[in-house]
């Protein structure tokens, strides 16, 4: 890695946020860089506006909206959002990944897992920790196997079932490298997967999403 | 006089409310028999139900009295146990439905009919009695229509305080719960008021007569109905305005009940043993989650849940993470349980041996049957020469797979941790499951063979 991720992190615990910096200061020297902080969706877009940094870390119970009000508000796809709540509630993590978040991390994560996923995501891949895997298959659930129920309109909220075999392995506990491993295929494959798993994801909006959604009333 | 957001709020709301608080009676209604009068009577005044109810058997043959202060006690004292009785944490559980809930019984229908039968009997002797008794019989049928209006606005109520939502909604006034019973109860009612009514406007045996008489009648009560409208609605708001009040009070107590309950109690603990903190943190992190966002039981009522209670129980006997990710649930029947027998097993064997902090548990529940994977990253084994107390466990837990219809397979390597793979189909359709199973196996195969694009 040539120069470190210029990182925003936003979140409304003062003392959280330190713990973050703090702790990116140590494992992630010389690839993470922390160039700002902010409390609420005004100071984080105003921050994120100045700094335009490679990814923000944002909390996503935040004053002034949420941290999808964040997203919207950036409106801007070269800086990458990964999501990192305390909350592993489905609506939280499936809503936030709809407004446009490249990843959903809970905050018990490791200091160098964490690192590891800001690498991720500035590269432009997706970050899905087991239990986000597990949210997105149950979404897409039976979208495969009732084929010919669906039209062909819904092809998009499809997963294929190399998409379904990544996520399924990825809820399992595998890292990248081990699903590749698994699966015959290189670190750059699983990659495109996860990325065209996470397109789905944000995309779609026909009715296997929406019936998981209200089946959990979440709409 | 005390108000309930009051006495709430005191510190040791009890049944015996400190000092000057007047002692209010109420009916119980948690199992009445008619109305809940007697015993609510019986607690309020300290004797046993049945002494209650034979005081009024007693009043009604010595005169008939029983029955006219059964009816004004029913008519004039507040439906309970109302909320504030209970503690706190009980409260607060009874509002989010986790405490076992009244059912309705076969049985509520037994007294019922005796009743009616009394109550028909009671009508004849009374007729036997006074002679000429044209009236006895339309009065009998509308006290009989009368309480049952009156029993349905008695479930309307107690469902009120269960209502957690701000908002009086009219048609949950008058319904409470809904359901059938609600409505039966509610037909059955004015059906009976109305019979009265006709049979009354009947007596003369002009039928013309009791048609005027009885659209007089409507009319007249249409005419209270629209003049009482705008105090009505006008209460309806208020009422609205106050309990919206009264559930954001008790949400604040429900969460102050929890963080006593636990958060507090953890801390102290932590203070006393700091070397239980990891310990503690996890089962009370796990707890505080269940409480916040609510989505995950450890009931054991589904399988999902059968198997976070039991990576619950690891997490704290052995002192590390177990994250349970399932997809999929479906209810935790006699046919479901070796897979999670074998999973807690399997788990249980990562958290002893591996040693590592964290173990995955991920469970797949489809319509073809119910797939586990447990992984850990620890040191791993080499399944090929295991020792003799490993064997043992594995084959605890492959044979009871085997035995059940499922499989299970053990795959580690010394360095690359273990992954543990339970599959069990559900036992009506195994058969079409073991094909589909051949399908995937193949189309598994086959990209595996062509690589990946």
């Amino acid at each position: 890695m040539s120069q470190p991720v210029r990182v925003v992190v936003v979140d409304d615990h003062a003392m959280f946020r330190r713990g973050v910096s703090a702790e990116l200061g140590s494992t992630g020297v010389g690839r993470v860089d922390v160039v700002a902080e902010a409390a609420d969706v005004d100071e984080a877009v105003a921050a994120v506006l100045e700094h335009r940094p490679d990814v923000v870390l944002l909390d996503v119970h935040l004053p002034g909206g949420g941290g999808v009000e964040v997203i919207r508000r950036v409106n801007d796809s070269d800086i990458k959002f990964l999501a990192l709540s305390v909350s592993d509630a489905a609506e939280d993590v499936i809503g936030t990944i709809r407004g446009g978040a490249r990843g959903y991390v809970t905050k018990t994560i490791t200091g160098p897992e964490l690192v590891d996923a800001i690498g991720r995501v500035a590269e432009g891949d997706a970050v899905f920790s087991p239990r986000l895997a597990g949210f997105v298959l149950d979404a897409f659930a039976g979208a495969g196997i009732s084929a010919d129920l669906a039209s062909v309109d819904e092809d998009l909220d499809r997963l294929t079932e190399r998409e379904r075999e990544v996520m399924r392995l990825i809820a399992r506990g595998y890292s990248y490298k081990e699903v590749a491993k698994e699966l015959f295929i290189s670190i750059k494959t699983v990659e495109t997967h996860m990325s065209s798993v996470l397109r789905k994801l944000q995309l779609s909006s026909r009715h296997e999403l929406t019936r998981w959604a209200s089946d959990r009333r979440l709409l | 006089m005390t108000s309930p957001l009051t006495t709430a709020g005191a510190p040791a709301p009890g049944p015996l409310p400190a000092n000057h608080d007047v002692r209010r009676a109420w009916r119980d209604l948690r199992s009445p028999v008619l109305g809940g009068v007697a015993s609510g009577l019986s607690a309020h005044l300290g004797v046993s139900v049945v002494w209650v109810r034979v005081a009024f058997v007693a009043a009604t043959l010595a005169g008939g009295s029983g029955v006219a202060a059964y009816a004004a006690l029913w008519a004039m004292l507040p439906a309970g146990p109302p909320p504030w009785v209970l503690a706190p944490g009980l409260e607060s559980a009874t509002r989010d439905g986790r405490r076992p809930g009244r059912a309705r019984r076969l049985s509520d229908i037994g007294p019922v009919i005796t009743l009616s039968a009394l109550g028909i009997g009671a009508i004849f002797a009374t007729g036997a009695v006074l002679g000429n008794g044209w009236w006895v019989w339309p009065l009998g049928i509308a006290v009989a229509g009368v309480a049952l209006l009156w029993r349905q606005a008695d479930e309307a109520q107690r469902e009120r305080f269960l209502d957690a939502t701000g908002k009086v909604d009219p048609i949950r006034v008058v319904l409470g719960g809904g359901g059938w019973a609600a409505w039966a109860r509610i037909a059955a009612g004015v059906a009976l008021v109305v019979i009265a009514l006709v049979l009354f406007a009947l007596r003369d045996g002009s039928l013309s007569l009791a048609r005027d008489a009885t659209v007089a009648i409507l009319l007249g009560i249409g005419g209270i109905a629209i003049v009482l409208g705008p105090f009505v609605y006008r209460l309806i708001a208020e009422l609205s305005g106050e309990r919206e009040e009264r559930v954001r009070t008790q949400e604040r107590a429900d969460v102050a009940a929890h963080l006593h309950d636990s958060v507090l109690q953890t801390l102290a603990l932590i203070q006393k043993n700091p070397a239980d903190a990891a310990r503690l943190a996890r089962a009370q992190e796990r707890d505080l989650r269940a409480w916040l966002f609510t989505g995950e039981s450890l009931d054991e009522a589904t399988v999902a849940s059968a198997l976070r209670s039991a990576a619950a129980e690891i997490e704290d006997s052995y002192g590390i993470a177990v994250d349970v990710v399932a997809v999929g649930d479906c209810d935790y029947d006699e046919a479901a349980r070796p897979i999670v027998a074998a999973a807690r097993e399997a788990t249980s064997n990562a958290a002893k041996h591996a040693g590592v902090p964290r173990v995955d548990v991920y469970a797949e529940i489809t319509p073809g049957g119910i797939d586990v994977f447990v992984r850990d990253r620890g040191i791993g084994f080499d399944p090929d020469a295991t020792p003799e107390d490993r064997l043992g466990v594995r084959r605890s837990i492959i044979d009871r797979m085997e035995r059940h219809g499922g499989r299970a397979e053990i795959r580690s390597a010394p360095g690359e941790g273990t992954e543990v793979r339970l599959h069990l189909p559900h036992k009506a359709d195994a058969r079409a499951d073991q094909k589909a199973d051949q399908k995937a196996d193949q189309n598994h195969d086959q990209h595996n063979q062509q690589g990946d694009p």
